[in-house]
């Protein structure tokens, strides 16, 4: 055993209002720089969608992330070693700025110097890129609430886009916030040629080294989620830094911070080193989501904790640990999922799928959503809505999805009947595999979230680190998983 | 011997051992103070389909010059006799790969010229010093094909292993032959001047990434780990240096 601990969030998209306050924020706080305008460590998509950069989903096209090879063992999609150094000169798989889009800006000063005349001074773009007029066809978010298309460029679509379009009432839409996932197999560090990435070990977050990248831009391809960014002025990577400097001292990331859902919880997770490899090399599609549940240890096992104090996990990380949001929401509670598990890469920012494509699909079909007799034998019908979160949170599965939503939904049937005190609360939670302290606590962490209940971060440790801000030296150590 | 001209001491002595030490402390200067800027600056966000045309060509090519000009330049023809290597093998061999070389360094470089010059976003971001270095590297690259061309593929061929590389060996052992050089043709010396200019840029602009290609990624792990250390580090701006050397700091006037 080799305990690591790492800062994991989960995000309820239920909750999330498509307000972007958490995108805007962050980039006030991180990538409001020259060069770094397109940047959006923190993006919100409207799912179904195109997303950010376009068609991000599509691995056939950019080929990040991970998969096994004839062998089975984990192998980076976009080729091995030799493939990356004799491509290094033009890289096959990166996107191109308009893939994401070309950044603008206005040109304020002719409001002011604009001649006399009848009419009102306009501004108008100019792109940041070349700083010449330009039209505006594309930017971020220009398709937020599928504004404009019923049949979006969505690759996680495949299988399910016929019926969405056919039949009205099955359109349904949601938003998916996202940040860089601070993966446990992060393909973005294996992928740089530098070395300039890495994971720290205290915290799990992952980092680009500003001094040691050389701009090879293979990290940008690498990264299945598409969220290391090139700044295209400096010549080097950049990537959301999970607001460390304030995570360290114990308080969330600024997306979290500002979310005005309060759809987003920050916690501890302790794994073991030496069983990473194995989880992200399950075969089965299927399984992939259990592995990862797995790969979360239960800091209640004495065996546990002794293992982690053993390792240099600091005593308070271990008591966060054990009051972890985020390790209720994914492994004790079973209602949170990770992004696109198939991309092996063991992301450690989760989702709680969305009910509302449920309930409306539910409510257009004439059912009453608050009756468990109808609502509980429906959910697995619900081809699309399933079959598209599916695509997108458990590699295809409905399975992990449908105990999620039923779940989500005994919760929500349980505090009716609890508020008007009819019928028998216990036997609608255990339709959904809980007890009724479970149903409180999913109740409490979803619904009142309080904040320091949602936010469980202990401070960095900081007795061995020099004055000023924490520095990470770059006596790099080699990984387990694969060498 | 012939009478030295000032000249001629002046650009193969004076000039090339200038030309050393700007590129060695050039290089110690900018790995200490612009670390940050240490990068092959890709252009490649703003413009894919002939960069992955033009980028590997010229890599290609050039890195096969460089190896060509180190066996030929640095390796005495004494050595590569003794080996058993026939001369006529060996020009022979020099000839088919200093061609390749030629040809693809030039179709390479067009096409990552025209790229530069005819795309607005490249454009924007090409500094002064990289239009500098894309200046010399046609002026030493026009010459040096003149050379393979001219008195290899179409001239009786010119065996300059017996002028040109002692002169140059003779510049590492601290003993120049001025006379060595002077006696090679002209279209050499100019090739050769143009090579030092080359090497006294290099420093400050983007070829630095050269010394960085990442040979070491064949065999470490692939996910790497960095603890926390108890180390004071400089903030950027706290080393006075060019900080912004080689790279458009400002991005395009708006
Ligand atoms: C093996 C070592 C080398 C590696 C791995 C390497 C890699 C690269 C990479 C990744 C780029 C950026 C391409 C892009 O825009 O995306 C680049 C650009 C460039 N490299 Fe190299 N390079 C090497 C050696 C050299 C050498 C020896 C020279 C010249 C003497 C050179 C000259 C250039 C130039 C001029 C560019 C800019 C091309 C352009 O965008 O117009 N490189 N190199
Ligand atoms: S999501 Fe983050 S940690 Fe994971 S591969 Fe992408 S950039 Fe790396
Ligand atoms: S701030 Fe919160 S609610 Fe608003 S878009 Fe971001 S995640 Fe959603």
């Amino acid at each position: 055993m080799s305990i690591r601990a790492q800062l994991m969030m989960v995000m309820a998209l239920d909750k999330c209002l498509g307000c972007h306050t958490c995108s805007i924020t962050c980039k006030q706080a991180w990538t409001n720089r020259d060069g770094a305008e397109y940047m959006w460590f923190n993006n919100v998509e409207t799912k179904p969608g195109t997303g950010y950069p376009r068609r991000w989903e599509d691995q056939e096209r950019w080929r990040g992330g991970w998969m096994l090879d004839g062998k089975g063992r984990l192998a980076l999609r976009a080729g091995g070693r030799v493939k990356k150094l004799t491509t290094i000169f033009g890289n096959p798989d990166m996107p191109l700025i308009d893939d994401y889009y070309e950044p603008w800006t206005y040109d304020y000063a002719n409001l002011i110097d604009a001649p006399a005349g009848p009419g009102t001074p306009v501004v108008t773009p100019r792109s940041r890129l070349t700083g010449k007029p330009m039209d505006l066809t594309w930017g971020p978010n220009w398709e937020d609430d599928l504004a404009g298309t019923l049949a979006p460029d969505d690759p996680a679509l495949s299988g399910v886009e016929d019926e969405v379009l056919l039949r009205y009432e099955q359109v349904f839409m949601f938003y998916v916030p996202r940040i860089c996932n601070h993966c446990v197999n992060p393909s973005c560090v294996a992928s740089c040629p530098s070395g300039a990435m890495y994971k720290r070990e205290e915290d799990g977050i992952v980092l680009v080294d500003q001094d040691k990248c050389r701009g090879w831009r293979f990290c940008v391809s690498g990264c299945p989620y598409k969220k290391v960014y090139f700044n295209h002025l400096s010549g080097k990577a950049e990537k959301c830094i999970f607001c460390y400097p304030v995570t360290e001292n114990g308080r969330p990331t600024v997306c979290s911070e500002t979310c005005v859902g309060r759809i987003r919880a920050v916690g501890v997770v302790l794994y073991d080193l030496d069983t990473v490899a194995a989880a992200a090399q399950t075969t089965r599609a299927s399984d992939l989501v259990e592995a990862q549940r797995e790969l979360l240890l239960d800091p209640h096992d004495a065996c546990v904790a002794a293992a982690a104090e053993r390792d240099g996990v600091p005593h308070e990380w271990i008591a966060a640990a054990r009051r972890s949001p985020v390790l209720a929401l994914a492994k004790e509670l079973r209602v949170a999922l990770p992004l696109h598990p198939e991309y092996r890469t063991l992301p450690m920012v989760w989702y709680v799928p969305p009910l509302s494509p449920v309930l409306d699909t539910l409510t257009a079909a004439g059912y009453d959503t608050e009756d468990p007799d109808e609502v509980f034998p429906t959910v697995g019908d619900l081809r699309v809505p399933l079959r598209y979160v599916a695509n997108m949170l458990a590699a295809g599965d409905p399975a992990p999805v449908q105990e999620s939503l039923r779940r989500l939904l005994a919760m929500r049937i349980v505090k009716r009947r609890r508020q008007l005190g009819e019928g028998s609360p216990a036997a609608v939670a255990s339709e959904g595999g809980m007890g009724l302290d479970d149903v409180e606590r999913l109740y409490r962490l979803l619904a009142l979230s309080p904040y320091d209940e949602r936010y469980v971060i202990p401070k960095a440790r900081r007795e061995h680190a020099g004055a000023g801000q924490a520095h990470h030296g770059d006596d790099t150590l080699g990984g387990r998983g694969r060498g | 011997m012939n009478a030295q001209h000032a000249w001629q001491v002046a650009a193969f002595v004076i000039l090339p051992y200038v030309a050393l030490t700007v590129f060695v402390v050039g290089h110690v200067w900018r790995y200490r103070f612009d670390r940050f800027g240490w990068t092959s600056r890709s252009s490649q966000l703003y413009e894919r389909r002939l960069l992955l045309i033009g980028a590997p060509l010229f890599h290609y090519g050039t890195l096969l010059a460089i190896l060509g000009h180190a066996t030929g330049l640095l390796v005495p023809k004494s050595w590569t006799t003794a080996l058993g290597v026939p001369e006529s093998a060996y020009s022979a061999f020099s000839k088919v790969a200093g061609t390749t070389a030629a040809v693809l360094v030039v179709i390479g470089l067009a096409v990552l010229t025209v790229r530069r010059a005819r795309s607005d976003r490249v454009r924007a971001a090409t500094s002064r010093i990289d239009w500098l270095a894309i200046g010399l590297l046609w002026a030493m690259i026009g010459l040096g094909v003149g050379v393979t061309v001219g008195y290899n593929v179409l001239g009786p061929g010119y065996d300059y292993r017996e002028t040109v590389s002692l002169w140059m060996r003779g510049i590492f052992t601290l003993s120049p032959s001025v006379s060595d050089i002077s006696a090679a043709p002209w279209i050499f010396q100019v090739h050769a001047t143009m090579a030092w200019l080359f090497l006294a840029l290099f420093p400050f602009t983007r070829f630095v990434h050269f010394w960085s290609a990442p040979v070491w990624y064949l065999t470490r792990p692939f996910v790497l780990y960095r603890r926390r250390r108890g180390e004071v580090v400089l903030s950027p701006g706290e080393s006075r240096g060019w900080r912004t050397f080689g790279r458009s700091s400002a991005g395009p006037r708006l």
